[in-house]
């Protein structure tokens, strides 16, 4: 499926959109840090929990939930929500 | 994550009017200063002298630098503690002086727990030492929220170290994240006995010094001698607030500290600490962040008072910014003005923005929150300005390369 990636993370992948496979979201981030090692990490903490300022959004709705399943047609995008100086 | 400096070395003619016959202030090595701030990681590259310098950077521009320091035992590890706004924490390493940099493949994290209890993330690392001279490739980490790692392979991939991380009795001093320091509880002043790498110190705010003779098997803790906050028990090392704790190069039995209730020295094997800070002026007070040390003068030593009274401002006393220096193990203080403003500069200085080199005379460097960079090439005596406008400066390192 395509994942919209964000700029912070563009270090990473060096591109905007990629490719990634998975049967749920947390199964999809470590897809995407097979490809990007490191990727994983930033974004979900020791724990399994999203860090703070991540947003997930599966066909534009959010989802809160790693074990949220996916299809290989679902469109993702991960967010960074980050406000202030 | 490879970056490439653009900006050419800008150097003075070799021949320079400014250098004096003075062959012990000379070195055939270059001191290089290293800066980690808020928004990104600078690299200060002076001449023999010290006297100019040119800026590298930024390094990782708008990633939170808490830690830049390179590898003494080498002399070309250079490994940076990072993370964003957005992002979790990881660290960097780099052998070129930062010309490219690699990140870790396991990060400091905490063991994960099982299913349903709450466990800690690791927000961000705060403290990075090179460990003992016999272990090349090993360093210590220490985190907020509060914890100590290990990495064996030259920070490429790191390991809770001890038992310090789970076990109840640590975790109840180390309190949350309501206790202390505003961002986050922190792990620091991890310190490795040159003379024997299973003797380690470390400090933590809150949580008090701690000390093991064993690699970490069995730690004790050091508060004897500390005072805490009035009405606080000093018998619980949850209320101690050490901020920052150098041992002595020139004689590793010596520890000096800065903490949140005074300046402190101990002299090993006394497990006593004794409050040097009381010798201070009154109206300056002995509270502050940074602690430095003589490279081989074990009776000198370096504060940057803030002030502590009333609401904390944690700002330079009467908005006059100095540095004090004892030449005497702390029965006198010298306070060292001349060159910073003298008056309306409202500076702080945290706990890993003040250091010295190790050239004769000793260079002291300091950076501010307001993102000024100064130094002193006279122990002190004088002090210039290196750098004005950086983002927030968190730490500041010295070492000697070429």
């Amino acid at each position: 499926m395509k994942v919209l990636i964000p700029t912070p993370l563009l270090s990473y992948t060096k591109v905007r959109e990629v490719e990634a496979s998975g049967a749920t979201l947390m199964e999809l981030l470590a897809d995407l840090d097979r490809q990007y090692p490191g990727l994983r990490f930033r974004v979900i903490d020791e724990q399994e929990r999203m860090r703070p300022h991540m947003r997930f959004f599966v066909n534009n709705a959010q989802v809160f939930d790693m074990t949220h399943p996916l299809h290989p047609t679902d469109s993702v995008i991960l967010v960074q929500a980050l406000s202030g100086g | 994550m490879a970056r490439i400096n653009k900006k050419p070395p800008t150097r003075k003619p070799a021949t320079t009017i400014h250098s004096k016959p003075a062959a012990r202030s000379r070195s055939p090595r270059r001191a290089v200063v290293l800066v980690a701030t808020r928004k990104g990681a600078w690299l200060f590259h002076g001449d023999r002298q010290r006297k100019t310098w040119r800026a590298d950077g930024p390094h990782f521009l708008g990633q939170i630098i808490n830690h830049l320091v390179l590898d003494p035992r080498d002399g070309r590890t250079l490994l940076a503690a990072a993370k964003t706004g957005h992002l979790g924490p990881t660290i960097f390493r780099s052998t070129d002086f930062g010309k490219t940099w690699k990140e870790a493949a396991k990060p400091p994290a905490f063991a994960k727990v099982p299913e349903g209890e709450k466990g800690r993330a690791v927000d961000h690392t705060f403290w990075l030492t090179p460990c003992h001279a016999n272990e090349p490739q090993a360093w210590y980490a220490g985190t907020s929220p509060q914890g100590l790692f290990r990495s064996d392979d030259g920070g490429d991939t790191w390991e809770p170290f001890s038992i310090i991380n789970e076990d109840p009795q640590f975790r109840s001093w180390m309190g949350s994240e309501q206790d202390g320091t505003p961002d986050g509880p922190k792990m620091h002043s991890i310190i490795v006995d040159p003379r024997d790498p299973k003797h380690l110190y470390f400090a933590m705010s809150g949580g008090g010094v701690h000390e093991t003779l064993d690699h970490g098997r069995t730690w004790s803790a050091l508060v004897k001698g500390m005072e805490v906050v009035e009405g606080f028990d000093a018998a619980n090392n949850a209320f101690h607030d050490p901020h920052c704790m150098q041992m002595c190069p020139s004689n590793p039995d010596r520890l000096y500290q800065q903490n949140h209730c005074g300046i402190y020295r101990l002299d090993r094997p006394s497990k006593q600490w004794t409050r040097i800070g009381k010798s201070m002026p009154k109206n300056v007070g002995d509270i502050g962040f940074p602690m430095v040390v003589h490279p081989r003068d074990d009776d000198t030593a370096w504060v940057f008072p803030m002030d502590g009274t009333a609401v904390w401002p944690r700002t330079s006393p009467e908005g006059k910014p100095a540095a004090y220096v004892t030449r005497n193990g702390g029965k006198t203080w010298q306070r060292l003005d001349a060159g910073l403003p003298k008056n309306q500069a409202w500076w702080t200085v945290k706990r890993q923005a003040m250091t010295a080199d190790a050239r004769d005379p000793v260079g002291l460097y300091l950076g501010t929150t307001s993102g000024e960079l100064w130094m002193s090439r006279d122990e002190g005596r004088r002090w210039a300005c290196i750098a004005r406008h950086l983002p927030e400066i968190y730490a500041v390192e010295t070492a000697e390369i070429g």
